[in-house]
């Protein structure tokens, strides 16, 4: 008999045990949504796929006459926006800190208190300051995912040059390397893909982020919206936008380890860690 | 004494009460090929670094070419290492190139248009003599272990530096491509005029390839507090075609530590 730890599952069995779970859910789902439904035809509390599906179809295709748009593609552009700015400027930021600090010992005497200290504050307690610094508009949400993010990505890059083997320093000074081209040649682009890695690791958080300004203070976005329809346990709508913004979240993760892939071949060749 | 190329002058390094060479005083000539031996422990590793610019000596002064040693590694002197010697990112002939582009492009460090292309001839000449002329375009980690200590030497000799530093080189490889690898450095150094310095563990090695070797020890032992006395080089063997077998007692000096089969 083999043991359990050496039994391994070939391509198909691993499809298959993959998928096995997932329906499992999807079925207890249909059949607690119908056993609801048959006690009681005005359930809203798991509503079957039908109302989703008719849900969705009017969320996605119907022109909502107060506001003049389709409201999901409108919660759906605001909300990208906003996440898509702050992880801009969080990259811009990571990138720029994280390789001072992790490439210069001066730099990380000098800031890495300061970082660390950042770093412990619960950024949703510091909610209220950006509301009121900020005002309700724009900027407070994009500064509440930057503020977020920001100080996790900067430790992790700055960790990530600072684990380039001092062997690879001193053979690029051996070469000539001033500091600058050593930022520039070496630590940037080794930087790079680590950068891309620490992004998509908090893609997670900069979404909880997003949701959560949006849900205190908006007129517009996915966040918005479901804590909008929360008051009619409207879970038909609350559902398929879940189910959106986690597919949404997939789709921006898949396309960084795309990039990731595409433009720093190296950093995926066998052998590589 | 023969033309002088770094000279080494009642250097001592200590890290607070211990002491890891005392009064080393040694003179290498240009175009030697000194190999450096020694227990574990025995300094030789802290030696290459004070030449490479690693670390300062706490006492004594080193002068190369007559003039003192800047306490910072500089491209006077080349180095390879045991691993992590070339640079992931780039593929072979871009890590040879990168010397090239760093002295003629101080802002951005990288050459454009008819500059890149002598610079990538000089390295891909470069790559071809060390036997990679074939593995132009392959990243580090697609490189075998002996193919990627030859895209190392290749890559420090390409700003031709006054003086190569090899740190347990070949201590990684297996036997039979070690064996190639003698082959090759020989031949740089004697096709160069090259003067080398290298740290080995294995005795065989250090004479097969040297003209001269140290062996570092410790002079004095307290066995009370071994900390307190430094290493220096206890055995100085130049050596000719005829004494190129170690002599006994430099084996019993490495007696802990059995040198790794040939």
């Amino acid at each position: 008999m083999r043991r359990l730890v050496n039994i391994r599952p070939g391509r198909g069995g691993k499809v298959f045990l993959g998928a096995a779970p997932l329906a499992l859910v999807a079925i207890g789902y249909v059949v607690a949504s119908a056993a609801r439904q048959a006690e009681n035809p005005a359930d809203k509390l798991l509503p079957p796929i039908e109302a989703m599906w008719s849900a969705w179809i009017r969320m996605s295709l119907e022109v909502d006459p107060v506001t003049g748009s389709i409201p999901l593609w409108a919660d759906t552009v605001a909300s990208l926006h906003r996440l898509i700015l702050g992880l801009g400027i969080s990259t811009g930021v990571t990138l720029a800190f994280g390789l001072v600090l992790g490439l210069l010992p001066v730099a990380r005497a000098t800031l890495g208190p300061l970082v660390a200290a950042i770093a412990v504050i619960p950024p949703i307690a510091v909610l209220p300051v950006l509301f009121i610094a900020l005002g309700l508009g724009e900027t407070a949400k994009v500064a509440l995912i930057v503020i977020g993010i920001t100080p996790f990505m900067v430790r992790d890059l700055a960790s990530q040059v600072g684990a380039i083997p001092e062997e690879q320093m001193v053979k690029a000074q051996t070469l000539g390397a001033s500091t600058w081209q050593i930022a520039l040649r070496l630590a940037l682009p080794q930087a790079m893909p680590k950068l891309l890695k620490g992004l998509r690791l908090s893609l997670g958080p900069a979404w909880v982020f997003l949701i959560a300004g949006e849900a205190i203070a908006s007129d517009v976005g996915l966040g918005y919206r479901i804590f909008l329809v929360r008051r009619y346990l409207a879970m038909d709508v609350i559902l398929p936008y879940v189910a959106w913004i986690s597919l949404l979240a997939v789709l921006m993760g898949l396309l960084l380890s795309w990039i990731s892939r595409k433009f720093f071949p190296w950093d995926h060749t066998r052998g590589a860690e | 004494m023969k033309d002088v190329l770094l000279s080494i002058r009642d250097v001592w390094v200590e890290y607070g009460d211990r002491i890891v060479l005392e009064k080393v005083n040694l003179e290498i000539s240009r175009g030697s090929f000194v190999s450096i031996v020694g227990p574990s422990g025995a300094g030789k590793s802290t030696f290459l670094r004070l030449i490479i610019g690693q670390e300062a000596p706490s006492r004594g002064a080193i002068f190369l070419n007559g003039e003192p040693l800047q306490p910072e590694p500089g491209p006077d002197r080349g180095v390879v290492f045991q691993r992590y010697s070339v640079f992931p990112h780039l593929t072979a002939l871009e890590n040879v190139a990168f010397g090239l582009e760093c002295s003629g492009s101080m802002f951005l460090g990288r050459l454009f248009g008819k500059r890149r292309k002598a610079a990538l001839d000089e390295a891909a000449q470069m790559l071809a003599r060390v036997g990679l002329s074939h593995s132009l375009n392959a990243y580090p980690s697609q490189l075998s272990g002996g193919m990627q200590q030859r895209l190392a030497i290749a890559q420090a000799l390409v700003r031709k530096p006054r003086i190569l530093l090899l740190d347990e080189p070949f201590g990684a490889l297996d036997p039979g491509i070690r064996l190639d690898m003698h082959g090759l450095i020989d031949e740089l150094w004697r096709e160069h005029g090259l003067t080398i310095l290298m740290v080995t563990h294995d005795i065989k090695e250090a004479f097969k390839l040297g003209d001269r070797v140290l062996a570092f020890d410790k002079r004095r032992h307290d066995p009370h507090a071994p900390h307190r006395f430094g290493s220096s080089a206890v055995y100085d063997f130049p050596l000719t075609e005829k004494n190129r077998r170690p002599p006994a007692e430099l084996l019993a000096l490495s007696g802990a530590e059995p040198s790794r089969a040939e």
